[in-house]
């Protein structure tokens, strides 16, 4: 028993880790722009697109790694540059919906380029040798890549918060998060701010998509759509606009998620006596593969108990306020 | 220094402002004084860059401004401190501060005037590590003028630094507008409490719904009978 | 007298229309019969998106999720008795013994009653999401009518026993042809016309602007965007019934994003409040898209309408973003009526 909640807590929290990445880019757009951006999910897809296609080409490691972080990231400032920039200041809603639509062109678009260089829809990921296998930890066996997305979650999520807190950049975007106009009458050029934070969340993207692409062990144009809703569930969770916040509810959302999954396995695991043998039964005929499925409903249900009481999220914090 | 010309600013189809023109000369303190809504908070985020006009000209030394994002006009020397504060409260005083400073390179200059902020308002140095939205509504004013000293401007735009202080506040706030003044930082001073606006000003403006209504000294202003009974009343 | 006149131009729209009509279901062209039927669904789905989301302003991306239910439900309701038997054999007895396949005469009036029956139990459902969503605002309720439309399809992929699960529905009766989409599009169009002219449309109107200042002059914010909500639902389970008994065959899938993105562009494009921008924004991008198919039938170019469909939405958002018409409507009934008299 204490072997599985151990191998599923350290699930929960390499899940944790890639929702956290993906929502913290999310929760720094939506910080300082007021933007949902719903492209988010298809800068991951098409990291993994070009580590893909880096690999292929037989290219090291470590050069895959940076064509995926700098491509992903020119699609990133891309994106903000012609779809974002010329409707600042536009209806929330106009802002999401244009984020729909670059969904669509970034879909699309690699959907085309798969077809023109003859490849087929769903492509098999070739997984980099680091990330494959198991490792021992005494009698607990954990697949090396949960071990790496934790790791490598971890080591971002510090690095990123000490630039969010150490560096004048990091400050400018803090303060741009709180009140633009305030940040701009600071002498803040609010454009290299924004830029930086698509920059930042891209990179992270990149590195969550790598992630995925090797957990699903395969690619296709649309893998980006339900992590972005599951990255937007996290930071809304946490309290949206706040990168903490952001990093906390990915953390919650993996562990929601690995508990609704493995709930199911629990009729088989509770030790024998534990539970009367009706309840064990009734644990068993209810509770299988059915809750899995579901999973993705009870993620929605939580989202949206949570916009509706919780608005601000589970860290409580004010909504700001706006000079006009 | 500073020159408006025939301003006009539109919020969407509402037109906020109408053939405002101004100066202020290097050195002055020119104060704005009219009733709520008449339009001054809009003039200076015209001249700060926050709002475009959509006719006229601004402009700073000679030169035009009137189309630059804000980020530059500070690069000028003109800083804004703006109406209600606007302080970040989720981040430190001293990280305030700093901001204040964000376009400056130069490293011990910043600690100077730094320093000096400190020395003008003692109680930020106290409350520097604490989060700013903590601070009571007269220190987060402090801050917010400490702040926009930061950048070592040339021009200094305040709006409304009166706004929910008490007396004791007010009158040693005042005095500080004055120290400014007299350390030659040119001063464009909105105010709705002309009592006080007119007691340190050279000269003075009175705006009512977007437009300019009078000009004059701050004397004449003050003997001005309209000015007396409707700004001046008790 | 000027009431014939008023009236005179609307009639003479739908005359022409009936001629058309008419002269398409005599040619037996199936491909362009294809298209009308298809322009017509896609027409009901903009009009109902524009009554829920057009004149309030609040956007639901969850429509699509009532459209899969109408489907859904009606498609179970109409399959004949054995068929039934045989491709849903799990279903609960109540609804096993139902089979709305009968006629009244010529008329498939089974079709009828559970084209109705669905959407009306649809509108029960959306009355309780509305009641649950409607507290949310601006972006928030957007996602969270997203988080819908997933729940949904969700349900079906698991719901086998009703569904059939991520399988193929199909056997489904083609009782949808040219006469049935129409005439409901006429009837959509007719009623969210109204609703827009009423107090209630006018109350949604000034709630677009402004909720909070709506809201202080007295206008209560609840009831007409609610009312729009479940009316908007109804009308797009009628689209999805329209649609499952029109192809045939279908998955959860097909009832999804994409789907959800083809109906938003073409309310954005005619325009978001006017129910004449929809209707030319719906035959605008349908052409298109239909064009572009081609092309890319042709071309092999896959992939590539969608995307000149997602750009031609961003020029529209970032340079036009009321689209064509914005809140304007065509006044038919000005056609025939000399001078400057008002429309009713």
């Amino acid at each position: 028993m204490l072997l599985y909640v151990t191998q599923q807590f350290v699930n929960a929290l390499s899940l944790g880790s890639l929702y956290a990445l993906m929502a913290v880019g999310l929760a720094m757009v939506f910080g300082i722009l007021r933007l949902i951006n719903f492209a988010h999910g298809d800068l991951m897809m098409v990291a993994a697109y070009f580590a893909a296609f880096a690999l292929f080409a037989n290219l090291p490691l470590g050069l895959a790694l940076v064509l995926m972080i700098g491509g992903t990231m020119g699609v990133g400032l891309l994106m903000e540059r012609v779809a974002y920039r010329p409707i600042r200041g536009a209806p929330d809603v106009a802002a999401l919906l244009t984020s729909f639509a670059v969904g669509q062109i970034l879909q699309n678009g690699t959907l085309l380029f798969t077809r023109l260089i003859q490849k087929p829809i769903q492509i098999a990921f070739p997984s980099p040798e680091l990330l494959n296998g198991v490792i021992a930890f005494g009698p607990v066996t954990v697949p090396r890549l949960n071990i790496v997305s934790l790791v490598t979650g971890v080591i971002l999520l510090v690095l990123l918060s000490l630039f969010v807190t150490r560096t004048t950049l990091g400050l400018s975007m803090r303060a741009a998060a709180e009140d633009l106009s305030a940040a701009q009458l600071m002498g803040i050029d609010i454009n290299r701010v924004i830029a930086t934070a698509f920059a930042i969340g891209s990179g992270l993207a990149a590195v969550a998509g790598l992630l995925f692409a090797v957990q699903a062990g395969q690619i296709n144009p649309y893998m980006g759509f339900t992590p972005v809703l599951k990255a937007f569930i996290a930071a809304v969770i946490g309290g949206f606009g706040s990168i903490a916040g952001a990093v906390v509810g990915g953390y919650v959302l993996g562990g929601l998620e690995v508990f609704l999954t493995a709930i199911p396995g629990i009729g088989d695991i509770l030790p024998v006596g534990f539970v009367s043998p009706e309840v064990q039964a009734f644990l068993k005929q209810w509770l299988p593969a059915s809750l899995t499925s579901y999973r993705d409903a009870f993620v929605f249900v939580a989202l949206i108990l949570v916009l509706l009481f919780r608005p601000n999220g589970i860290l409580r914090r004010r909504e700001r306020e706006e000079m006009q | 220094m500073l020159e408006l010309h025939d301003v006009e600013v539109y919020y969407g189809s509402i037109r906020a402002l109408k053939d405002v023109s101004l100066a202020v000369a290097e050195g002055e303190l020119v104060t704005l004084i009219g009733s709520n809504g008449a339009g001054k908070s809009t003039t200076l985020k015209a001249i700060s860059g926050l709002l475009r006009p959509r006719v006229g000209r601004v402009q700073y030394r000679g030169q035009p401004i009137d189309r630059l994002p804000p980020h530059q006009i500070v690069a000028l020397g003109i800083s804004h401190c703006p109406e209600g504060r606007h302080i970040f409260g989720r981040l430190t005083v001293a990280e305030n501060l700093r901001l204040g400073a964000v376009q400056r390179r130069d490293p011990d200059g910043i600690r100077q005037d730094r320093e000096r902020v400190y020395e003008l308002f003692p109680v930020l140095k106290e409350r520097s590590r604490q989060l700013a939205g903590t601070l009571s509504g007269g220190e987060q004013q402090m801050l917010a003028i400490g702040r926009a000293l930061m950048s070592r401007p040339k021009l200094l735009l305040l709006d409304e630094p009166s706004l929910g202080l008490a007396p004791l506040l007010l009158a040693a706030i005042f005095d500080t507008i004055q120290q400014l003044k007299r350390a030659g930082t040119t001063i464009l001073l909105v105010e709705q409490n002309a009592r006080l606006a007119l007691e340190i000003a050279d000269r003075g403006y009175v705006m009512e719904t977007g437009r300019i209504t009078l000009a004059g000294t701050a004397a004449e202003l003050k003997a001005n009978p309209q000015v007396e009974h409707t700004y001046l009343g008790t | 007298m000027t009431d014939l006149r008023r009236a005179a131009g609307p009639l003479a729209a739908i005359l022409g229309l009936v001629i058309v009509l008419a002269l398409l279901q005599a040619s037996g062209l199936a491909y362009w019969q294809g298209l009308f039927i298809n322009l017509g669904i896609f027409l009901i789905l903009v009009l109902s998106l524009n009554l829920s989301s057009g004149f309030t302003g609040v956007f639901s991306l969850g429509h699509i999720g009532f459209m899969a239910l109408g489907a859904y439900g009606s498609a179970i309701l109409t399959l004949p008795l054995r068929e039934k038997q045989e491709y849903l054999p799990n279903l609960p007895a109540g609804l096993a013994g139902v089979h709305f396949d009968f006629h009244l005469g010529p008329f498939p009036l089974g079709f009828l009653l559970a084209t109705l029956v669905a959407a009306v139990l649809v509108a029960l459902v959306a009355l309780l999401v509305g009641l649950v969503l409607m507290r949310l605002s601006g972006h928030f309720v957007a996602v969270a009518t997203l988080g819908f439309l997933v729940i949904v399809r969700v349900i079906l992929f698991n719901a086998d026993h009703f569904t059939r699960g991520s399988r193929t529905f199909s056997n489904v009766t083609p009782y949808t042809d040219l006469w049935w989409v129409w005439a409901w599009a006429l009837v959509v169009l007719y009623v969210v016309r109204r609703i827009k002219r009423s107090p209630f449309g006018r109350a949604m109107l000034a709630q677009r602007e402004d909720r909070w200042a709506a809201q202080s002059i007295g206008i209560a914010v609840m009831p007409p965007r609610l009312l729009a909500f479940v009316v908007s639902a109804f009308f797009t389970a009628v689209a999805g019934s329209l649609y499952a008994h029109f192809i045939t065959s279908f998955s959860p899938t097909v009832f999804y994003f994409d789907l959800t993105f083809r109906v938003i562009t073409m309310l954005v494009v005619g325009g978001m409040g006017s129910v004449s921008g929809s209707v030319i924004g719906t035959v605008l991008v349908v052409g298109l898209a239909e064009a572009l198919r081609r092309i890319e039938d042709a071309t092999l170019l896959y992939g590539m309408s969608q995307i000149i469909l997602a750009v031609i939405f961003i020029l529209i958002i970032v340079f036009r973003r009321e689209g064509l018409l914005g809140q304007r409507e065509i006044a038919l009934d000005r056609l025939f009526v000399k001078g400057g008299e008002p429309p009713s």
